[in-house]
């Protein structure tokens, strides 16, 4: 441990954002970087716990606690303080194959256990992280690791976000042949169209890391649809096993009156044309500009949207929130070292109070129907206040309340109520075996499905959920998958 | 020799979890003899009234059934002559024959046969038979027990033999006859009852398991007035168990024994190894005949004994001999001769100490003497008289002497020996002695031609250090873990220390872990508990020593120049450089040898077997071509090379080489990359490794300093810092046993193994103890090959860096905690909640982790029986009384979390404990509405002493003495200066801001009988109280605990190993200790066989949790429960592991006031949290169909083990030995039924003090009275003190109760007497005077009439004023070791003390008008001493480590120092303070004033404090904080 008593002595510090009224003037990152003395302060305060929670990734109530990925966070906090990087990205890639991603997209369920949080706030573990990783690509430290020797063995990896990548790194460390198909045109699946570019940088980060696994030796076939240009059996006999991961795209949608008016659409719609259209400048996309924009969902993903639309220029943004807004601080039913429920602005939202003055939430609310003008195009959403109560039936909802109907203007509305799970078709194809939910069939820590060979990992099998959890998940398939293919195996 | 089980005299057989091997005794020991060496009957009657005078140094259960006593005598000719004539033969003339008594089995058939053999066999031998006779005895007095095993005891007499021209050669004979007849009657069967317990011309012993004052009644031989010797040797027994066994009483053929041999089971292994090379000239062909020389059955006074015999018989004097067995720290002495050292260092090279706490008083009829060990740790007192008698005991004031007639008073000194010369009619002390015997030989010569020092040995080509990536392989096939770099080889590297933790280890045992263990982990270190101390290897270093020798021994019995060429290592653990001497050495006898230690991987286990046999073949081999350095390497290790466990090769070969009789022929060096932690290298010495050098670690250093992680050091200092580290280590490992020497520690296997197989121990770890089998040699193959997987994997898909680990600290990846986030938090969450059905959640996480083999408990489960409804199993209130917390002290924790943990135990009817820091008095009257209380039931008297006072212990319903403590028994413990807030010294009555140290042992227990001794001082200090010991788990503490029984302590406390700590050596956290399961098991056990179950409560503690864990400890035999961690956790407490750093971030162990303020548990938590265990323990009952508790306790039959065969390592555990249950009959009681005879209602206090002093104790008037004391009268003062403290908080005006008494006080005069009570001597008194004073005065002085000079005799014994806290002591004499030891508060005037004086102390004012022993002021942290250096050579002797000295200069002070002086003159009439104050103006420069720095720190911070302005409180705070801030500040060390 480096210093015992710097939680005592160094208060929590991040790095500044850029200025929002600056940073909406483009596609760039938002995030700074802290200078390294100031990060060591940081570092310093973790507390080296006998028991770490932030790295622990325990399912509490339902909710992450600590890292799903157990990332080693005491150990390259120390290393941190004690100014060596490149000792801490070894630990850092020890459990993670890409920090770069975690480190700029997870919601960092790690700080909301750090132990510290009980009473002070907690460490800055995200942004350490991103810090490391960041750092050993600028020094050059993150080269292709290519396998002393190859197995011989092939896999194919269906579908390249969080845990088809992760899994396609870990196979392939492991010496096995590894082929990853993408049906979009470039690879990185959420990473790469659901997440927008001021989040995390397609070219500079995500690109680069996938750029880096095709030097380690991993295929990548993008443009491709199994079920249609390759058949499911085809694949099932080039390839000695299979790994789904093709994760939970089908979102909810929202059976309203007026649903079928133009310039509602879904959210992941909405974002993915315009990252391509950032990329490839030509590119069409859904656009904001001059718009009311009404995004409907409170989560990451509408987040996104607001950021989006502010970048193209939006008239307003109002994003509705059916649940009640979270309180300052824990409340007494949401304990450390649960998942924290409490009340903070995220980049969107602040981008809309930098611009417009406040938060563009609004809370215990939800839509009733949807407004068309004459050419069928939306022209306002019919908005209620609810409050959350059991029914007649005794059924905990949200209950209407009578005399707070609103109408809000929009031209654009933004559906991003969350997924329901994988697409079927490619599943029915395989011919792979679902839960419930419509997931596929396998259990955590084995995923195995009722195909021999076929494993599935990420949204695909648990639902949507962060994506470091799909890279749990990615790991944990291709471990499984060594093992199937090999007798033994030694991946983590 | 005896087997347990044929005799039946002997102990019952091993059973169940209990084995004969761990029995201990302890005694009092005394001796009468002439000096001239005029015989007389009335040397035997004085003898016979020591005994009696010592009896309550013996133990006594059963009327009239003591542990044993006996007499030795020379041998009375002109008795015998008579006797033989009444026998109806004839004996010779004095000289012309020799005599046995005989014990033989009373009754049966056995006897015409023995008695033929005998004859024949001694007709063989050259010795014919005079003639027999049946030993009259009067055995109407002796107990049942005594009875049925008595022996008829027989005398024979024999001829001389032809050939013995002198008496010795006769005894040598005898020697022989006696160990061929033993073989012939004995082993063949013919009488298992055979024993001679003497067979000499010289001596004869009469013994038996008698009480002392049987001896004499007994042996009817003993009256007749005929019966004449000039001298006695008697012996009080006191063993720890109540079986009957006679041999087992002293005195032995040639000592008398009191104390503890630790180092046993190395001088046994040692000496059979060196068996085989005995030859000597004085025995020939006889030679042969008394091989097996050691009757390994034997206790260890009988073993001391049989090797002491031989070295004598071999032809060394018996001083010589006592020399070499128990030699005086010699290495480092200041003040040593040179040929004394010579003849030391010399001897080390034939054999190693004997080690352990031993005063042995030793005679060969000739003349006796008496050595007293190197720590002094055995009290031994002597008079000597004008009419030429000289008196030794245990104890001073043992045979009533005429104060006139009293020449001198003395006290055998540590290292010490005394002879009586009845020839020249002198005491020869031991300067002499010892110079004369060291002047025989040139010593000094031959080391200097023959004993190699290993800097002096040519270079060789040391290994180079290789780079990171070739050693990252390795390091992961050695299993090393980042953890292991990071928090455990760093200290050691960069701070030359051990790393320190805390709160305790909760993963599962090697054996139960689902990660491949190294084999280090598989075994458990012993250590020191109430039958022997463990020793203070930092504050007394003088006594211990690191130095070993390697090479080829010669012939033990035949000693010469180059018996000592041998190659002389400082420390064991070699450094790279050192190694290639090694390695290269081919000069002098020296020839070293290279085997390889690894193995095909591939082979698995059958590989690795096959290896051992051929690493053992080729060093058969090797041996005989004269090979005697074998270098085991596993430099070797490559991708087809795994290598064998360290642990295995070393301990494989040793006992390899002891079988075939060549292990003293060659040494074992190993070098190896696998170890690299201080149990690691403990375990490899303690099984037999002469020296290690291991490179990975150093490779590791020099890597890790290339990469930054260990900084400001370089690689030779890291080195070197690593060395040093471990070598300390090991030696702190060896004084917890109470071994001081790194050559005695090699080889004594000072270790338990847990969870390996029989086949594995027996074939390479010979003797250790393994009690649930478990991994055998294919599963340590196993993990062998999958750590040398790790590094060499088939396919290479890992990130290159290290494991995590999570042995320390909790890890995902890393091994299992049974408190991980997710218990954690349901826990708290529960008790928060106060949700029953949550706390289920929690439980049953704990029980299915448990199940998933993490303990002992996990691997059993109930029996299906018929369920009782709940509501008629007893409430939850009443099963609550039963919970109590554990230690935990006011310091150690916050204010806030003790105090909360204080409410909530008195709020459901449990108890809380104070832990060893005290307790504010405040505590004991607050109260709030709801009528909570703060006062803690339970008040621990621990070693530290820290806030005991009469107040204290009047404030509590039960009082524990801790004599371990489970994270790490057999340690001390330190709380740094930094630490000591006001507040928290305060109620420990110290300094705030001065270091506080706890001793490992209690300077008032080294043994059983002492422990008996402050059972019963503190039941005189409060009669409610109950009195209750801490025992730690470890194998032989059911044996401990049946002694504690006998001791009458009302509780005993078992505790596992793996109980929470603030911080303590990791090493001590993880590898000291077994978990609670055994000991438990083992103590109800043992306790039953004893017949003591129904005389004592059993608690047990260690990681509780749930109910389920107090249902299974009540059904292996407990009937009270302690929580400790578990109730931290309900408080906030999430296990950080910092307790030791000060920066608990939850308020829970810290005292900085910010984190304090942080603190949010509620007694309602922990409240909550004993209600659910209680609750969970009822409907277990229930379903148990058990409606009390006690009807669970022992009921081991509703337990079954179950099959682990998911496990690919504990499947091999057998647990039936934990749930045996031993056949006693229905008389014998399950659980505590029965109130321990305290023998209060007899004490002096009750019979007539209380009575006389009642106006002062009820309305404080005063009371003066003259009464007669004798040693018999102990802990005098006590009771009187209490309640006069029960009704005074503050005690009594000064001198209300003035008492005179005449004679020698018995031990704990004036214990924890308070404010008010004078207690005046005129005689002498024992130990521990004025122990714990809490304001009270004590005043000895010699009688009038007296003729010796009183400042150079002895007045009082040792550890006088052991954790008083205020008062005066004035003593006009000398007192013994550890004078003042942790005194916080007395002024005391004395005029010549023994060793270690004024050791720990941290208040309060020594004056020594007079000289010091050595080792003055260790540990001395606050206080003031004041010695009158006469000879000016005080500073050699005092341990300035944490002292400065200094001229007296301030005026005040000067004054303060002569008021002082003045009150000891006026109170003892002191000529030597009469003569100081007269001459005051030149006496005064020869004072030497000893100042603690760190309490010179503070008082000056104190001062500028005060000149600032500053008053009271406010003063000492902001003392404190100037104070913590000086990085100058020393601690303890």
């Amino acid at each position: 441990m480096g210093k015992p008593t710097g939680f005592i002595e160094f208060t929590r510090e991040l790095p500044a954002d850029r200025d929002p009224l600056e940073r909406i003037k483009d596609w760039k990152e938002f995030h700074l970087h802290l200078p390294e003395d100031s990060l060591k302060k940081q570092g310093a305060r973790c507390m080296d716990c006998g028991i770490p929670f932030c790295h622990s990734g325990s399912l509490i109530s339902g909710m992450a606690s600590g890292c799903p990925i157990n990332n080693l966070i005491p150990e390259w906090n120390d290393l941190i303080f004690r100014g060596l990087w490149k000792e801490a990205l070894d630990r850092l890639h020890k459990t993670n194959n890409f920090p770069e991603f975690t480190g700029r997209v997870c919601p960092a369920p790690c700080e909301g256990s750090c132990v510290l949080g009980i009473n002070d706030p907690p460490v800055t573990i995200k942004n350490i992280e991103v810090s490391i990783i960041d750092k050993g690509w600028e020094e050059g430290w993150v080269v292709p690791q290519t396998p002393e020797r190859r197995t011989g063995k092939t896999v194919a990896v269906i579908g390249s976000g969080p845990a088809g990548l992760s899994a396609a790194a870990q196979l392939n460390k492991a010496g096995h042949t590894v082929t990853v198909f993408e049906r979009a045109d470039r690879p990185g699946g959420l990473l790469m169209y659901g997440i927008p570019n001021m989040k995390l940088d397609k070219k500079e980060v995500v690109l680069r890391r996938v750029k880096l696994l095709e030097d380690e030796g991993v295929t990548f076939k993008c443009s491709v649809n199994i079920g249609t240009d390759i058949t499911a059996e085809q694949l099932r006999k080039d390839f000695d096993a299979i790994i789904v991961a093709t994760g939970a795209t089908k979102p909810r949608d929202l059976p309203i009156p007026g649903r079928e008016l133009k310039g509602i659409h879904f959210a992941m719609d909405f974002l993915t044309a315009n990252t391509k259209a950032v990329l490839d400048p030509s590119g069409k996309y859904i656009t904001a500009d001059g718009k009311d924009v009404v995004i409907i969902g409170g989560g990451d993903t509408g987040t996104d949207c607001v950021g989006t639309s502010i970048r193209h220029g939006c008239t307003t943004v109002t994003q509705l929130e059916i649940m009640a807004k979270p309180p300052l601080k824990r409340a007494a039913n949401n304990p450390w070292p649960e998942w924290p429920k409490v009340y903070n602005m995220d980049y969107g939202q602040q981008e809309a109070a930098a611009k417009f003055g406040d938060d563009p939430r609004v809370y215990l609310t939800t839509a009733t129907h949807f407004e068309g003008d004459e050419d069928g195009n939306v022209k306002a959403v019919h908005v209620v206040n609810v409050e959350w109560k059991k029914d007649e039936k005794g059924n905990f909802g949200p209950q209407k309340i009578a005399g707070t109907e609103k109408v809000l203007p929009a031209q654009l509305v933004l559906l991003a109520m969350g997924f329901l799970g994988p697409e079927q078709p490619l599943l029915d194809a395989l011919n792979v075996e679902r839960d419930p939910r419509s997931n596929i069939k396998a259990e955590h820590e084995k995923y195995t499905t009722s195909l021999p060979g076929v494993f599935a990992a990420g949204d695909c099998r648990r639902g949507q959920s962060l994506v470091v959890w799909a890279f749990n998940e990615g790991r944990g398939a291709a471990r499984e998958c060594d093992r199937f293919l090999m007798g033994a195996t030694s991946l983590p | 020799m005896t087997s347990p089980g044929l005799s039946p005299n002997g102990l019952p057989p091993a059973q169940g979890l209990y084995d004969p091997r761990h029995e201990h005794d302890a005694c009092g020991v005394g001796f009468v003899c002439h000096m001239k060496g005029k015989k007389s009957h009335s040397i035997v009657a004085n003898a016979l009234q020591i005994l009696e005078n010592l009896d309550h140094r013996g133990a006594c259960v059963e009327e009239n059934t003591g542990d044993g006593a006996g007499i030795l005598m020379q041998k009375p000719h002109t008795f015998l002559v008579k006797a033989a004539k009444e026998a109806g033969f004839e004996l010779p003339e004095a000289g012309q024959y020799g005599v046995a008594n005989v014990f033989t089995t009373r009754g049966g058939d056995s006897w015409e046969k023995a008695k033929e053999t005998f004859a024949k066999v001694a007709a063989e031998e050259g010795m014919p038979v005079i003639g027999w006779r049946d030993l009259p005895v009067n055995n109407s007095t002796l107990g049942k027990s005594a009875k049925a095993s008595e022996p008829l005891v027989r005398q024979v007499f024999v001829k001389r033999h032809a050939s013995s021209k002198t008496d010795l050669e006769f005894e040598r004979k005898l020697y022989v006859l006696r160990k061929v007849a033993h073989t012939a009657i004995r082993v063949g069967k013919i009488d298992l009852s055979w024993y001679a317990p003497s067979m000499s011309c010289r001596t004869l012993v009469y013994k038996g398991m008698l009480t002392p004052i049987q001896v004499g009644e007994y042996f009817l031989d003993l009256q007749d007035e005929a019966m004449e010797s000039a001298l006695a040797l008697v012996h009080s027994r006191f063993s720890t168990n109540t079986f009957p066994n006679w041999e087992r009483s002293h005195p032995y053929r040639y000592i008398a024994h009191n104390g503890e041999i630790n180092t046993l089971r190395g001088n046994i292994n040692w000496m059979l190894a060196r068996q085989s090379l005995f030859a000597s000239e004085l025995f020939g062909d006889d030679i042969n005949k008394i091989k097996p020389v050691i009757n390994i059955d034997g206790s260890d006074s009988t073993i001391f004994d049989n090797c002491l015999e031989l070295l004598v018989l071999s032809g060394r004097s018996l001083p010589h001999a006592m020399m070499m067995m128990i030699p005086e720290p010699w290495s480092g002495h200041e003040s040593m001769s040179e040929a004394k050292k010579a003849f030391y260092e010399y001897h080390s090279c034939l054999m190693e100490p004997w080690d352990g706490p031993a005063s042995v008083a030793f005679t060969d009829g000739t003349m006796m003497g008496a050595t007293l060990d190197r720590n002094g740790l055995r009290p031994s007192r002597y008079y000597v008289t004008h009419d030429d008698l000289v008196i030794m005991g245990s104890e001073a004031g043992v045979l009533p002497v005429d104060p006139a007639n009293v020449k001198l008073k003395g006290r055998l000194q540590p290292g010490k020996m005394f002879i009586v010369n009845m020839e020249e009619g002198r005491i020869v002390p031991d300067d002499e002695i010892k110079e004369k015997i060291s002047m025989e030989k040139p010593y000094r010569e031959w080391l200097d031609k023959n004993l190699v020092k290993l800097a002096d040995i040519a270079d060789g080509a040391p290994a180079p250090l290789p780079d990171h990536e070739t050693m990252l392989k390795r390091q992961q096939a050695f299993g090393y873990t980042w953890e292991d770099l990071r928090l455990l080889m760093v200290p050691m590297a960069r701070d030359g220390v051990e790393a320190i933790g805390s709160m305790g280890t909760d993963i599962p045992i090697a054996a139960l872990s689902s990660k491949a263990k190294l084999l280090y982990d598989y075994f458990k270190q012993l250590f020191a508990q109430v039958t022997n101390p463990p020793i203070d290897c930092i504050r007394e270093e003088i006594v211990t020593s690191p130095l070993t020798t390697i090479g080829r021994e010669g012939n033990l019995l035949d000693p010469k120049p180059e018996s000592c060429h041998l190659i002389e290592l400082k420390t064991p653990i070699l450094s790279n450089e050192e190694l290639a001497k090694l390695k290269a050495i081919a000069s002098g006898q020296f020839a070293s040898a290279t085997l390889d230690i690894t193995f095909d991987p591939k082979l698995g286990a059958a590989g690795l077997e096959a290896a051992m046999d051929a690493l053992c073949a080729q060093a058969d081999d090797l041996v005989k071509q004269g090979r005697n350095i074998l270098i085991l390497t596993d430099r070797a290790i490559s991708v087809t090379k795994a290598p064998i466990p360290a642990l295995l090769a070393v301990g494989g070969l040793h006992h390899h080489l002891i079988k075939q009789g060549t292990r003293t022929m060659c040494d074992i060096v190993l070098e190896s990359g696998e170890p690299r932690e201080v149990h690691h290298f403990c375990t490899l010495i303690g099984f037999g490794c002469g020296a290690i050098n291991p490179y990975l670690a150093f490779e590791t250093l020099d890597d890790m300093i290339r990469q930054g992680l260990l900084v400001n050091v370089d690689h030779k200092k890291a080195v070197y810092n690593f060395i040093k580290a471990a070598t300390k280590g090991v030696i702190k490992v060896a004084s917890k046993i109470g071994i001081s020497t790194m050559q005695s520690y090699r080889g004594a296997q000072i270790f338990e193994a847990v969870g390996l197989s029989r086949s594995v121990v027996d074939k390479y770890f010979t003797s250790t103890a393994t009690r649930v089998e478990g991994s055998d040699i294919k599963i340590i193959a196993e993990e062998c090959i999958q750590r040398h997987m790790r590094g060499f994997p088939d396919r290479d898909s890992q990130v290159h860096a290290l494991d995590v680990g999570g042995d320390y600290q909790w890890r995902k990846e890393g091994e299992a905690h049974l408190f991980n986030p997710l218990t954690i938090h349901t826990l708290q969450k529960a008790v928060r909640t106060g949700n029953f059905d949550t706390f289920k959640q929690y439980t049953s996480l704990v029980n299915t982790q448990v199940k998933q083999f993490y303990t002992l408990r996990g691997l059993l489960d109930f029996k299906g029986q018929t369920p009782v409804p709940i509501e008629e199993v007893e409430t939850v209130d009443t099963i609550m009384k039963r919970f109590k917390t554990g230690a935990m002290s006011y310091g150690s924790i916050s204010g806030e979390a003790h105090e909360a943990m204080a409410i909530a135990m008195n709020r459901i009817g449990g108890k809380s404990n104070t832990g060893e820091g005290g307790e504010d008095p405040a505590r004991y009257t607050w109260t709030n509405e709801k009528g909570d209380s703060k006062n803690s039931a339970i008040k621990q008297v621990a070693s530290g002493r820290f806030g005991v006072t009469s107040l204290y212990l009047s404030q509590a319903k039960e009082i524990q003495i801790k004599m371990a403590q489970g994270a790490k028994p057999g340690e001390g413990g330190q709380l740094p200066g930094s630490k000591v807030y006001p507040w928290i010294a305060k109620v420990r009555g110290s300094t705030p801001g001065v270091g506080l140290i706890s001793p490992p042992p209690h300077h008032d227990i080294y043994s059983i009988e002492d422990l008996a001794q402050l059972i019963h001082d503190l039941k005189n200090a409060n009669r409610e109280a109950r009195i209750s010991v801490k025992l730690v788990s470890e194998v032989g503490v059911g044996t401990i605990a049946a002694g504690v029984a006998k001791a009458h302590s009302d509780v005993v406390l078992i505790s596992g190993y793996d109980g929470g700590t603030g911080a303590s050596p990791q090493t001590s956290v993880k590898h000291a200790g077994i978990p609670w399961e055994l000991g438990l098991a083992e103590t109800h056990q043992t306790l039953l066989l004893n017949n003591l179950r129904s005389k004592i409560v059993v608690e047990a503690d260690g990681q509780m949790k749930t109910g389920r864990d107090v249902v299974i400890a009540a059904l292996l035999g407990a009937e009270e429960f302690g929580f400790a961690t578990a109730p931290l956790v309900t408080l906030g407490c999430i296990m950080m592991r910092v307790c030791h750093l000060n920066t608990c971030p939850v308020g829970v162990a810290t005292q900085n006031p910010e984190l304090r303020a942080k603190f949010s548990g509620d007694p309602e938590h922990a409240a909550n949290f004993m209600r659910f265990i209680a609750q969970e323990v009822r409907e277990l009952m229930a379903e148990l169909g058990f409606r009390k508790l006690e009807d669970m306790v022992g009921r081991t039959d509703v337990l079954e083990a179950r099959q682990a065969v998911d496990h690919w390592k504990a499947r091999g555990i057998d647990l039936s030995k934990l749930l045996y249950s031993p056949p006693v009959g229905p008389e014998v009681g399950r659980f505590c039924t029965q109130k321990q005879d305290h023998g209060i209602e007899k004490s002096m206090d009750i019979t007539k003090l209380l009575d006389l002093c009642k106006p002062a104790i009820e309305n404080g008037e005063k009371v003066n009275a003259t009464l007669s004391i004798r040693n018999v009268n102990r802990t005098v003062g006590t009771i009187l003190g209490h309640e006069i403290t029960r009704r005074h908080w503050q005690g009594l005006p000064d001198d209300t109760v003035h008492l005179h008494f005449n004679g020698t006080a018995g031990q704990s005069f004036g214990a924890f007497i308070p404010k008010g009570v004078t207690l005046e001597i005129e005689g002498d008194a024992n130990d521990y005077v004025g122990k714990g004073m809490s304001g009270g005065r004590i005043i000895v002085y010699p009688p009038a009439g007296s003729t010796f000079v009183a400042e150079e005799n002895i007045i009082a014994g040792n550890t006088a004023l052991y954790g008083a806290t205020a008062g005066e002591l004035f003593l006009r004499g000398m007192a013994g070791e550890r004078f003042a030891v942790r005194n916080s508060g007395v002024d005391t005037v004395v005029e010549g003390v023994g060793d270690h004086g004024c050791e720990y102390m941290t208040g309060g004012r020594v004056v020594v008008l007079g000289t010091t022993g050595r080792n003055f002021a260790a540990g001395m942290s606050g206080g003031i001493a004041y010695v009158l250096d006469e000879k000016g050579d005080f500073a050699t002797r005092c341990n300035t480590t944490m002292v400065d000295l200094f001229k007296l200069e301030d005026k005040e002070e000067i004054e303060a120092l002569y008021d002082l002086i003045k009150k000891h003159a006026d109170a003892t009439k002191s000529q030597k303070a009469f003569k100081v104050l007269a001459l005051w103006e030149q006496t005064l420069p020869q004072f030497v004033k000893v100042l603690p720095r760190d309490y010179a720190r503070v008082l000056k911070a104190l001062k500028k404090a005060q000149d600032d302005g500053l008053t009271g409180d406010d003063a000492l705070i902001a003392a404190f904080e100037s104070n913590s801030k000086d990085v100058a500040r020393v601690g303890g060390g």
